[in-house]
């Protein structure tokens, strides 16, 4: 027995192993742009308005939000009741990075440079962050057959067109140097024995160009940035969570009401430029779904710049990674790497048909594995749930033996650690909860345009991936904003005086929503989801 | 009815369902975490747990969010342990055997007992890689412990006071940086794109109208 499946899940892996040679002597055919659009509007989450909401209040009022996310900003500030003295500075800096993954990393480690007096808060650890949790790989134009322009065009095109383009010139321009930043502080990216890095494709890549560092490359660049911040010696406090932002009698951001996590203590961090840079929204469960995302990703950031006047872009467009863990429930909603498909596994379904090729880009395969459980081609698994197949064992045949534990080891153990040899049988899979492709507003610095000094680096900011992100561009994402966050900050403090400190926009925020006749009973943002059950 | 087993929480009794891992079943109990939880799925470190089967010798290991609640199971986390990272500039360093020397030079007090192998969630050869450290072969120390998630289970485990995961990420960063072959085609790359040499065709793809960039999509060649 190579997988706890039971007798029903058998018999269609048979079929699926019974269809495997014919499959891998054909390559599935890539869909049409209208065949494309006909299967995002009929099965994308994205396209059923039952899951949003009108966003009443603030500067996006009128348009939608996941009901989850209106709910949070339809909620109350804890500076309306708790009150804090901001005439108590506890922390007076340069620039204040709010969140402590990828970007805000990125982003101190480049101010520090630049000489700034740069702080990190983050509400639990430094490195706790999806980045961490990235495993498939970051693109860059670097190779002989590719450029910065053709990386434009996928990635342009892959977000439907919907992107900044001033952003995504950002994005792909500085990708290489992000790379090479990244090498020269010791990540080690896959290479060859010359020294050529190893690029697969992504979904919707059109060049080789995903590096990778095996199935951990989030987590190796993570580790790296995070090493670099404390040589540095960056002050990093953390379970520290920013609950609102501060502003002063000019209306420039001046820095933010801290609260210690585990004392429940408010502190006053005053700074001439802040960067939100706290990350995505997984863990609020749109429609339900499970997800990939870490513990911390509750859209904080959002809740607290909107608040504050800085309006939201694309806050309605959710990115569903097509193969999230169904089964064994103890990893539901657990990334499967899209690299799994990059070294050759194919979508199979419940008949054994590849009925979709394998990279089109994640918005179009999640739809995909949708329509076929919808259509009764899914595969049931114990718990009520249903998915399809990713073949596996394709990849050893492909590869050669050995090459599942070289390639994703992060998978193979996560699959053995519930006895499932994902080289000898296929694993089920269906979406799972995995990006938000919008967030606030940034111009082509990175700063928001409504606040003075206010940056955004990260998932927390929107416009550089349109309505759907490529796999390995939010790696990238985080390192090229959140560096050119630093940067920018780190020039911009030099001519910002502060006036005196104000938390004033919370009142009339507030006063929005009262007017709204808006009362959730909850209070935003949300900090740390409510997994707790407290019924008996 | 659901399978339920009895375990306990820092000495507290509570029964859970079965199927749960340690932090599910911590959030069935009703505990809202906030130290000792972090990706939830195995790459952040930030669950190391202790357990002990009722009745058994054997004390383990394991992170919270990948092992399944067991009848009887004695838990204990460890939110923070104080590992003992030494700080440097890596432009100052050298890949050699005096590096491991002067920054962890206690990894020559090992005893050789491999608590830590033992230890370790993503069953790396721990003691295999700190001797590794210990004769100056980096790139075989970068190469056993790269599947580190830095969690710290060993490191709770070591008689001699090892810090492992800081010298299995001192070996990384300085075989990422200085070992491993340079990639000629970024440095390349990089020149290039400083020297301006693709900025005419940027600007030339983002003034074209949105047509007429739809049509090059929908229509560029994937390389196989």
């Amino acid at each position: 027995m190579y997988a706890p499946y039971n007798d029903s899940m058998m018999e269609s892996v048979k079929k699926v192993e019974a269809t495997r040679a014919a499959r891998m002597a054909t390559e599935p055919r890539r869909l049409t742009a209208d065949e494309k659009d006909d299967l995002l509007s009929k099965f994308h989450p994205d396209y059923n308005n039952d899951s949003f909401d009108e966003i009443k209040v603030g500067p996006n009022k009128g348009q939608r939000a996941p009901i989850e996310l209106a709910k949070m900003l339809h909620s109350t500030s804890r500076l309306v009741t708790d009150k804090v003295d901001l005439n108590k500075i506890d922390y007076d800096v340069d620039v204040l990075v709010i969140g402590g993954g990828g970007a805000g990393s990125s982003c101190a480690i480049e101010a520090h440079n630049a000489g700034a007096n740069v702080m990190i808060v983050t509400k639990l650890r430094i490195g706790d962050a999806n980045t961490m949790m990235a495993e498939g790989g970051i693109q860059a134009a670097d190779k002989e057959n590719d450029s910065p322009v053709q990386h434009y065009l996928d990635c342009f095109g892959g977000g439907h067109f919907a992107a900044r383009p001033e952003l995504v010139k950002r994005l792909v321009t500085e990708a290489p140097d992000a790379i090479k930043w990244l090498n020269e502080l010791g990540v080690e990216f896959d290479k060859d024995t010359d020294g050529t890095m190893v690029t697969t494709h992504g979904g919707g890549t059109s060049r080789k160009r995903m590096h990778a560092a095996k199935d951990y490359s989030g987590a190796e660049i993570m580790r790296t940035l995070r090493d670099e911040v404390i040589n540095l010696g960056i002050p990093v406090i953390e379970f520290t969570s920013a609950v609102e932002l501060i502003k002063d009698d000019k209306g420039q951001v001046a820095g933010a009401v801290l609260l210690n996590m585990e004392t429940g203590d408010y502190m006053v961090a005053k700074a001439k430029t802040v960067v939100i840079a706290t990350g995505g929204a997984g863990r609020m469960h749109y429609n339900g779904f499970p997800t990939s995302n870490h513990y911390g990703a509750t859209a904080d950031g959002l809740v607290l710049g909107y608040r504050a006047g800085a309006p939201l872009l694309y806050q309605d467009s959710i990115q569903y990674h097509p193969t999230g863990a169904v089964y064994p429930s103890q990893i539901l909603g657990a990334l499967v790497t899209e690299k799994v498909r990059s070294v050759g596994a194919q979508l199979v379904n419940a008949n054994g048909e590849a009925y979709i090729h394998p990279l089109e880009t994640r918005d179009v395969n999640a739809s995909g594995v949708i329509r076929e459980c919808r259509e009764g081609r899914g595969v049931d698994a114990p718990g009520g749930v249903q998915g399809v197949w990713l073949d596996t064992p394709m990849i050893e045949i492909l590869g050669g033996e050995g090459t599942i534990e070289k390639r994703i080891p992060a998978m193979f153990r996560m699959y053995m650690n519930y006895g499932i040899d994902m080289r000898k049988v296929p694993i089920l899979i269906y979406p799972t909860l995995h990006y938000q492709n919008g967030g606030l507003e940034i111009n082509g610095d990175g700063f928001t345009n409504a606040i003075p000094n206010l940056l955004v680096a990260g998932e927390a900011a929107g416009g550089i991936h349109g309505t759907n992100r490529l796999m390995g561009n939010s790696l990238l994402d985080v390192i090229v904003f959140g560096r050119n966050a630093g940067k920018k900050a780190a020039a911009k403090y030099k001519e910002v005086t502060l006036g005196s400190l104000n938390i004033d926009h919370v009142a009339s925020y507030d006063k929005e929503l009262k007017d709204a006749g808006l009362e959730t009973g909850e209070v935003s943002p949300m900090l740390l989801p409510k997994y707790a059950r407290h019924e008996r | 009815m659901e399978e339920m087993v009895n375990v306990y929480f820092y000495g507290k009794k509570y029964t859970v369902p079965a199927a749960l891992t340690i932090q599910t079943a911590m959030e069935y109990a009703g505990y809202t975490l906030k130290r000792g939880v972090g990706c939830r799925h195995g790459f952040c470190g930030a669950c190391a747990t202790i357990y002990r089967i009722k009745g058994k010798n054997e004390l383990k290991t394991g992170l919270a969010c990948t092992t399944q609640v067991q009848e009887g199971m004695y838990i204990t986390q460890i939110p923070y342990f104080p590992t003992d990272k030494r700080t440097y500039d890596i432009n100052d360093l050298k890949a050699n055997q005096q590096v491991m020397m002067e920054l962890y030079p206690e990894i020559y007090s090992c005893i050789g007992c491999n608590a830590c192998t033992k230890a370790c969630p993503q069953s790396l050869k721990t003691m295999q890689y700190i001797a590794y450290a210990q004769r100056g072969d980096l790139k075989k120390c970068a190469e056993e412990s790269f599947d580190c998630i830095m969690c710290g289970t060993c490191s709770v485990r070591c008689p001699a006071g090892i810090s492992h995961p800081m010298v299995g990420l001192l070996a990384r960063r300085l075989n990422g940086k200085y070992i491993e072959p340079e990639a000629k085609h970024l440095t390349k790359r990089v020149e290039e794109i400083n020297n301006g040499d693709f900025d005419a065709a940027m600007a030339e793809m983002m003034a074209k109208p949105i047509d007429e960039v739809k049509d090059l999509y929908n229509n560029r060649e994937i390389e196989k």
